[in-house]
């Protein structure tokens, strides 16, 4: 199973790496993207995530199947959330599975990274202090984001 | 002569007041000519000095040609995850 969608509720990644499991499979690699009190030094209060869906449905789409023929992945589900996030909830869920960890794990890390890279959603950070700014990792900041 | 309309989001679309644009479109013209459009309007100091653009909901390079039947937007750079 490979999937990929945009949603506007919670993610479940649980329940994500239930509806992906098998005895077939040595390996579940989950990566998921939390909201973070802080950003460059300021008190983030909420994260609003919004997108030119279908390119980033398109996108998306694109990157998973890169992401299975480069390693071997047969299922692999992305889910990314639109909408006002609290702070620690799930942005972002990446499962992979495989008979054996290196692929599983390569594969998360090789879909977070290239959703970071070209797919077209973009995040307003709301501060504590009641101001509220676009995110723009392509800006030099105080704190390298890794 | 004819027009073509460049969708906006997130920063550019607040700083371009609103989520599309006309721009006037000549035959042949490229990314790059809607670019140089674009820089004169209000709004267009939030532009990098290479903006990403999407035809058809992949990204483009300046010298492809648009024409009316293309679904063109300006993509500000990416934040997801």
């Amino acid at each position: 199973m490979i999937r990929v969608a945009l949603v506007t509720r919670a993610i479940d990644p649980a329940a994500l790496i239930a509806s992906i499991a098998s005895t077939g499979y040595g390996a579940i690699s989950l990566f998921a993207g939390t909201v973070r009190d802080t950003s460059d030094g300021r008190a983030v209060s909420a994260i609003d995530y919004s997108a030119y869906t279908s390119m980033a449905e398109a996108e998306l789409e694109q990157i998973v199947a890169e992401a299975a023929d480069r390693f071997g992945v047969t299922s692999l589900i992305v889910e990314h959330r639109i909408g006002v996030l609290s702070l620690g909830e799930t942005s972002v869920a990446i499962v992979a599975a495989h008979a054996h960890r290196g692929p599983a794990l390569d594969c998360t890390r090789y879909v977070i990274e290239e959703i970071k890279k070209r797919v077209p959603i973009w995040k307003m950070e709301h501060y504590i202090d009641g101001t509220r700014e676009w995110v723009d990792p392509t800006k030099a900041s105080g704190v390298t984001a890794k | 002569m004819s027009t073509v309309t460049v969708q906006l989001f997130a920063s550019y679309a607040e700083s371009f007041g609103g989520p599309t644009l006309e721009l006037p479109l000549k035959s042949g013209s490229t990314v790059a000519d809607l670019l140089d459009h674009l820089r004169v309007l209000p709004g267009a100091s939030i532009l990098p000095d290479s903006p990403r653009v999407a035809v058809n909901r992949k990204f483009a390079t300046a010298d492809q040609v648009v024409g009316p039947g293309d679904e063109i937007a300006l993509i500000p750079p990416v934040a997801g995850g």
